[in-house]
């Protein structure tokens, strides 16, 4: 179970003055819950997913992964404590190979099989993508795919995807439902934290958490939260806000 | 039969993947004498009758062979330069590994210059192998300063991997080309220095038949205090195409130039050269650390990725 207790986020501005993005935050994530963290742009919710990875630190609060206090590890010991992360903007590698950062990602030196198992589970053709190299020759939806498969052949206890659904095409976005959907139903001993704005996404939850201006603006069941959020400026994108 | 020590083995590994004596075609020089030798029915090896190093005579029309001349030192104070020539016949599909190695566990410089030339007849194709290694202890500087010289006849195409990943602490090389219509030039090198080494890297390729391209990668990696030069420069006088790419990771107080240089002589000559220097960009390396690894280990799966 993942607790985060009273955490609170600032930065500094341009202008050398503190902002504030998350205040006084605090949530549980249980054991085999699939939960949806959504909100307006802006309210917290990326910041909230690396302070879960390690990749931030908050000046106040607690982190708490099955029972340990784990706010003062970093990125590797979150990780190997079997927190995942998926990056809204993946990152690509000069060199690296798909089945190098799967064989990264497992931790084993594991044949191309099953490398192709978990490239095969987000729908990608393995033999097309296997020896290939994880740089800008990969389009935005093949590498979120990638991406998603490498927290796959992790197989953490906790995985956090901040925004899956950014900067992939349409006949991508069914995929990644199909896989959403699949995880939902497998989800074993795990749990799965998906920060996102698409109502499909939403739909697939347990529970939903609604941020907004940095703190938590509504909690539960998702058949309770829905209702609430679907139409509304949470539960749709910048652009569509805008026109 | 040849018999070499483990020391000479073991560098025999690395520059050649060799654990033995190879088959096909080979001369394995070791501390300045040939110790062993084996010509073909296709594939000639005599050495020259000055001494100098070895003309490699390869027939027309030889495919699916290979041929090895892998030096290795584990003397200290040994200094030589051997000129090796190679002569490719018409319509022949070959391979030729080369490569040197170097251990010096003594206090005196170790150097071989190796001056490989090569003359690649009408439609041959050639891939060439060269790695340089170095190991030992000793105070005694591995320097290696090879030269490689290029002429390419109509329709033939060569492949070079040049890699230099270890241990050499100082290396001058220069590779010169020149391609007639229709030959092709791919070129990848791949040169990591640390430590207070230093490497210079220069090619010049001219492009002088119409049809004729070239295509020189060249990856490096300069950590610790090391330096590179690399200086890629193609010349175009034909309708032909050339493209440089010069990608480098720089570390630690590693210090890099990149100069790439086009010139074209023809309106119809078209040549690209890219060029870029930089560190590892830190998401890369938060990443991989969400993936479970320390930032030392990232770096490492980088830095291989990069030069692989």
């Amino acid at each position: 179970m993942l607790e985060l207790k009273n955490v609170s986020f600032t930065v500094d501005d341009d202008g050398g003055d503190e902002k504030e993005i998350l205040r006084d935050v605090s949530l549980k994530v249980e054991d085999k819950k699939f939960v949806v963290i959504t909100g307006p742009n802006g309210g917290g919710k990326s910041t909230m997913a690396k302070l879960i990875a390690g990749i931030e630190k908050p000046q106040e609060g607690r982190i708490l992964f099955d029972g340990q206090d784990i706010t003062d590890l970093g990125i590797t010991e979150r990780a190997r404590l079997g927190i995942g992360f998926a990056f809204q903007q993946p990152v690509r590698f000069k060199g690296l190979q798909v089945i190098d950062l799967l064989r990264i990602a497992s931790g084993k030196d594991f044949s191309v099989q099953e490398a192709c198992d978990y490239l095969s589970e987000v729908g990608l053709c393995a033999k097309d993508y296997i020896g290939r190299e994880v740089n800008a020759s990969l389009s935005g939806g093949e590498l979120k795919r990638i991406e998603i498969a490498t927290v796959l052949a992790r197989k953490t206890r906790l995985s956090v995807f901040d925004e899956p659904e950014a900067g992939i095409d349409l006949w991508s976005f069914q995929n990644l439902i199909r896989i959403f959907e699949k995880m939902r139903r497998e989800i074993h001993d795990s749990s799965i934290v998906i920060i996102s704005h698409q109502e499909r996404i939403l739909r697939i939850a347990d529970e939903i958490i609604v941020l907004k201006d940095g703190r938590v603006d509504q909690q539960g069941p998702a058949d309770e939260i829905l209702p609430k959020v679907i139409g509304t400026e949470a539960a749709v994108d910048t652009c569509t806000r805008l026109r | 039969m040849l018999e070499m020590d483990q020391i000479q083995k073991r560098i025999l590994e690395e520059v050649a993947d060799l654990h033995d004596v190879p088959i096909g075609a080979y001369n394995l020089r070791a501390n300045g004498k040939s110790v062993g030798r084996n010509s073909t029915a296709d594939i000639d090896i005599q050495s020259k009758a000055d001494g100098s190093g070895l003309d490699i005579t390869i027939k027309d029309g030889t495919k699916k062979q290979s041929v090895h001349i892998p030096v290795v030192i584990s003397a200290s104070g040994l200094t030589e330069k051997v000129y090796n020539d190679f002569h490719v016949g018409e319509n022949c599909d070959v391979l030729i590994v080369a490569g040197c190695g170097i251990d010096n566990c003594g206090a005196q410089n170790s150097e071989h210059d190796g001056i490989h030339r090569f003359w690649i007849g009408k439609n041959s194709h050639i891939k060439y192998v060269e790695k340089h290694y170095g190991s030992g202890d000793g105070l005694g500087q591995r320097i290696l300063n090879p030269q490689t010289e290029v002429y390419m006849e109509e329709g033939s195409s060569m492949e070079m991997e040049m890699v230099q990943i270890k241990g050499v602490d100082s290396t001058d090389r220069a590779t010169t080309a020149k391609l007639a219509a229709d030959a092709h030039l791919v070129v990848r090198e791949r040169l990591m220095t640390h430590g207070v080494q230093k490497a210079l890297s220069t090619y010049h390729v001219t492009l002088e038949g119409d049809g004729s391209s070239a295509d020189i990668v060249s990856r490096g990696v300069a950590r610790g205090s090391s330096y590179q030069r690399l200086d890629l420069k193609i010349t175009g006088d034909a309708a032909c195409s050339g493209h440089t790419e010069c990608d480098s990771i720089i570390m630690d107080q590693g210090k890099i130039l990149a100069v790439p240089s086009l010139e074209a002589n023809s309106v119809d000559a078209m040549l690209v050269h890219e060029a870029a220097i930089g560190k590892i960009a830190g998401e890369q390396l938060t990443k991989l650390m969400t993936l479970g690894l320390t930032e030392a280990e990232a770096e490492e799966q980088i830095i291989n990725g990069f030069l692989k």
